[in-house]
């Protein structure tokens, strides 16, 4: 095919996740065609390397103390600047929410076709067709963004990253571009990591909750523990709020909080009505049991059957690998 | 004949939806539970306009149709009865009593006041010796210089326990019967008024109901509403109003209790399938929504008659003695579609079983309304 | 202070999707439809500025004509008029089209200020705020949970996944807003009646001198799978529990 460009994210420990699934597959996508990643930050000119082992070709860095917060006037600028006359067929970013303004003024700035938050990709007919969710994923659409370079953001965990292959060397190019002061009007007036605001439990993306099969009030520390790992919020059965082991606020069902999350994993809850009334519009419900024939198996979608005591740290270690 | 609802109806249904599901579901359990009067409710609900929803704007209030003000009821009445009948008591009775009787100077002095919601109203009709035969009631009102000196006692008052005002029926002529009959607009904390305790209901539980005793309590010339002894029909026309928002209120209770019927049905499992594939559940469940659908129709069509000035004392009657009736069934299959669980206080419906109750009594029982119609029918 | 907000009328986000037969597209008749929830915080923040500032907030949209009533939602909150375009040609296009249309109605006035949902939760682009504020050279701030409008700025702040950031901009600007940055007020009755006697401008794409093309063709849409059945694993414990974080990353794409 062609030449692919890729907008590079990092994060303190490198380049993102997301941005490497990028690479993999702009690599995929441009066959025997040429790849370029661009980096625009401060101290990140050492990981243009990194990008090359992951499937560039190239890689353009703008590599400034200035680049130190991002500002989307200074990074359309640049992005503008970089691909004016380079010939791109096709740009791929990350999903994140300065790649959701970045790309979307970036595309109306060059007036040509935006497809976000993408999970998939096919070609058909030598034209890839990308796929997305709608209607918050109720519905998928299947688009090719028009003009040159088309714009596509990668939703996180739907592509593959490419092993990465030290062999691989990207050549760099330093992006220099000075933007003209009445050009950057927005400005940064603070940048601080922060730790998210305690999601409430029926906003909570994930949730780990934790019923009878706990045995003891202590041993909620292990759904604690897992939840914090996950980024999860609590969430508890009727049976345990009636005990006295977790606050009435945590309490999923019937005659608690009703919830919808992404993913619920309950541990040692049997699944009677009045829970199920709380949480089973859960996208993907997970179980674990000791009684086999509890009922949360039936709206289960996947199921352990074992000691949650047993299974709950294993469970955190995985994730943790899984995470890191 | 246009069925479907116009764009402003629409507004305003999705208006008092949402204020019913934000503000009002939250905390409708634990009123009923704790017997909770809905103060900061009532607060919130000042501030958009509906506690004078069919004022007109002239004198402070919405200006909406009457249709408008049913179907804020029914979204109301869905999610808490008692909130529903303290908004109606004082929009319908009250408030409707001031704008079909009132003089231009009371509609001044009073109406933008009660559309504000600085004044709550009542309605003090009922006395414990007079209920269906509201036109034996004996509450006295003796003439005197610059108006009238109360003595009685009324029952059962919705709101009685807070309300800053009220318009009460007293007897003007001892000896006239339903033409002896006057009625007052006055204040619930002048001297002479006692407001009595609680009365224990079976449900409807945040709104107060008390007794009001009178002792010599003063009313100004200025308050009689209507003519001296003409108070009777003034009565019977304000309750056709409050026959239909009582109907609206039956309805909103009927229809919570199908939608609880329908997402509980389709997620308790027995006998290996969730039971809504019974068809002993789906006929209870038909039979709710279609009964459902004939009220509504039959309210509407009341609502949007009395809202254009035509005579609908059959319709009214039709309206709410059809809804509660129906409201009644369905509270019934509701709690049979729940089985042991909705005996129990964690389920709504059991909530719903007792408020349902009430709507075939007050403001006219069943047995009142067969004969109002009756007598139409006889009449035409 | 002169404000316009840009609203979109959308499917109700509890209603159920299917497809047309032919499955080109949403089936949209008998759905329930609402102003967007994330342009009520955009109208709350506009109405608020407003009480606070003085000035005149202008709702625009683009829409058929049952977008009506998402407009006159917005009325009914506290905008003062509206701006419409009803033209066919126009409901078709894609999110980028749209926001071409609305930079030309909103470049017939002078606005300080233009504010918007983050994203419209039918589409999920996330895209009209900065494509407009592009098309109008103006700056643009994302994602708002808090906004201060003083001295001719707009100081706003916001998470961008897991960084704390305040960015100001210099009006005239164009910001678009997140859960978290006000409660919407409900409509009041009065304003609902108010809402009807309201001033409300038809332009179409004539007067606007557009031809609008979109710039991404849709070439299908599905359905997500239906919920298949239940995996209850087995094996030894720890193997299922690599197995469950395996599945639930690659098969669920829950985590």
């Amino acid at each position: 095919m062609a030449t692919i460009w890729v907008y590079l994210e990092t994060n303190p420990k490198g380049l993102s996740k997301a941005s490497l699934e990028a690479l993999g597959e702009a690599r995929r996508l441009a066959g025997d065609g040429r790849v370029t990643g661009v980096l625009i930050g401060s101290g990140v000119g050492a990981l243009a390397e990194a990008a090359g082992h992951h499937g560039a070709d190239e890689v353009l860095v703008a590599d400034d103390a200035a680049h130190a917060d991002f500002n989307l006037d200074v990074h359309v600028h640049l992005m503008r600047r970089a691909l004016d006359g380079a010939g791109a067929d096709l740009l791929l970013m990350p999903v994140s929410v300065h790649c959701r303004e970045l790309s979307a003024r970036l595309a109306a700035a060059l007036d040509t076709g935006l497809a976000p938050d993408c999970v998939r990709s096919e070609t058909v007919d030598g034209t890839v067709h990308w796929t997305r969710p709608i209607y918050a994923g109720k519905a998928f659409e299947t688009v090719t963004p028009g003009g040159s370079p088309g714009i596509v953001t990668l939703r996180p965990n739907n592509f593959e990253a490419l092993a990465p292959d030290t062999g691989r060397a990207a050549s760099v190019t330093p992006l220099e571009a000075t933007i003209d002061a009445d050009r950057l009007r927005l400005e940064v007036r603070e940048a601080v990591a922060a730790a998210a605001d305690k999601v409430p439990l029926t906003e909570a993306a994930i949730i780990v909750s934790g019923g009878r099969g706990m045995k003891d009030p202590a041993n909620f520390a292990l759904i604690e523990k897992l939840a914090g790992t996950l980024g999860a919020a609590v969430g508890a059965s009727r049976a345990v709020v009636d005990a006295g082991w977790r606050p009435h606020a945590e309490q999923v069902g019937q005659t608690g909080k009703t919830v919808s999350p992404v993913l619920y994993i309950a541990c040692g809850i049997s699944g009677a009505i009045q829970h199920l009334a709380g949480m089973s519009s859960s996208r993907t419900i997970v179980a674990v049991n000791k009684d086999p024939e509890a009922p949360i198996f039936k709206v289960a979608d996947y199921g352990i059957v074992g000691d949650t005591l047993e299974v709950l740290p294993l469970l955190d270690e995985e994730f943790k690998k899984l995470l890191a | 004949m246009n069925f479907q609802l116009s764009e402003q109806h629409r507004l305003v249904r999705d208006m008092a939806r949402d204020f019913a599901a934000g503000e009002i579901a939250p905390h409708a359990e634990e009123m009923d539970r704790t017997h909770a009067f809905p103060t900061e409710i009532l607060e919130k609900a000042k501030g958009l306009g509906l506690l004078g929803i069919v004022v007109p704007e002239e004198y402070g209030g919405a200006g909406m149709d009457f249709l408008s003000y049913i179907i804020i009821l029914e979204e109301i009445g869905r999610v808490c009865a008692s909130t529903c009948v303290i908004l109606s008591v004082h929009n319908t009775l009250f408030i409707g009593g001031l704008l079909k009787f009132g003089s231009e100077e009371q509609k001044r002095a009073w109406l933008p006041r009660a559309a504000s919601g600085e004044i709550l109203g009542a309605y003090l009709l009922t006395e414990p010796g007079a209920g269906s035969d509201a036109g034996s009631l004996k509450l006295r009102a003796k003439k005197v210089e610059g108006g009238w000196r109360l003595t009685g006692s009324k029952s059962f008052i919705t709101n009685g326990g807070v309300a800053s005002h009220g318009i009460v029926y007293g007897r003007t002529d001892p000896e006239a019967g339903t033409r002896g009959i006057s009625a007052f607009l006055f204040d619930m904390d002048a001297e002479g008024v006692t407001r009595g305790a609680e009365e224990k209901k079976m449900g409807l539980n945040a709104s107060s109901t008390v007794q009001v005793t009178f002792e010599d309590v003063f009313v100004p010339e200025e308050n009689l509403l209507g003519e001296e002894n003409r108070g009777f029909p003034v009565a019977m026309e304000i309750l056709n109003a409050g026959r239909i928002g009582i109907a609206a209120q039956a309805l909103g209770i009927a229809q919570a209790a199908l939608d609880e019927s329908v997402a509980y049905s389709g997620q308790r499992e027995q006998f290996g399938t969730t039971i809504n594939r019974f068809q002993s559940i789906q006929w209870f469940l038909s039979e709710m929504a279609t009964e459902i659908e004939a009220a509504r129709l039959l309210i509407y069509r009341a609502a949007v008659a009395y809202g254009e000035g035509r005579r609908v004392i059959k319709e009214a009657a039709m309206a709410k003695l059809f809804a509660s009736a129906a409201c009644m069934r369905a509270v019934d299959k509701a709690v049979q579609i729940h089985g042991g669980y909705g005996y129990t206080r964690d389920y709504k419906v059991e909530r719903l079983f007792r408020d349902a109750k009430v709507t075939e009594i007050y403001e006219g029982t069943s047995e009142v309304q067969r004969i109002v119609i009756a007598r139409a029918l006889a009449a035409s | 202070m002169k404000i316009a907000v840009l609203v979109k009328q959308v499917a109700d986000t509890a209603a159920k999707i299917e497809l047309q037969p032919d499955g080109s597209a949403v089936k949209l008749d008998d759905v329930q439809k609402v102003l967007n929830p994330y342009d009520e915080f955009a109208v709350e923040a506009a109405i608020q500025l407003k009480e606070k500032d003085g000035g005149e907030v202008t709702v625009v949209n683009v829409g058929p004509d049952s977008a009506d009533e998402a407009v006159k939602t917005a009325l009914a909150m506290g905008c003062d008029r509206a701006v419409v375009l009803r033209d066919g040609e126009a409901q078709g296009l894609d999110p980028a089209g749209t926001a071409a249309v609305l930079a030309a109605m909103l470049a017939r006035e002078e606005f300080d200020l233009v504010l918007c949902g983050k994203q419209a939760v039918d589409d999920d682009a996330h895209l009209v705020g900065p494509a407009v504020a592009e098309r109008l050279d103006l700056p643009v701030a994302t994602f708002a949970t808090s906004l201060e409008v003083a001295d001719g700025k707009a100081v706003v702040g916001r998470d961008a996944d897991g960084i704390r950031e305040t960015l100001a901009v210099p009006l005239p600007a164009v910001l678009t807003c997140q859960k978290g940055l006000n409660e919407p007020r409900y409509p009041s009755l009065p304003g609902i009646m108010q809402a009807a006697r309201k001033p409300k401008d038809v332009v179409t794409l004539a007067d606007l001198g557009m031809n609008p093309e979109p710039r991404v063709a849709r070439q299908g849409m599905t359905l997500p799978p239906p919920r298949a059945e239940g995996k209850v694993l087995s094996g030894e414990i720890p193997d299922q529990v690599k197995e469950l974080v395996q599945l639930l990353r690659n098969e669920a794409r829950a985590v």
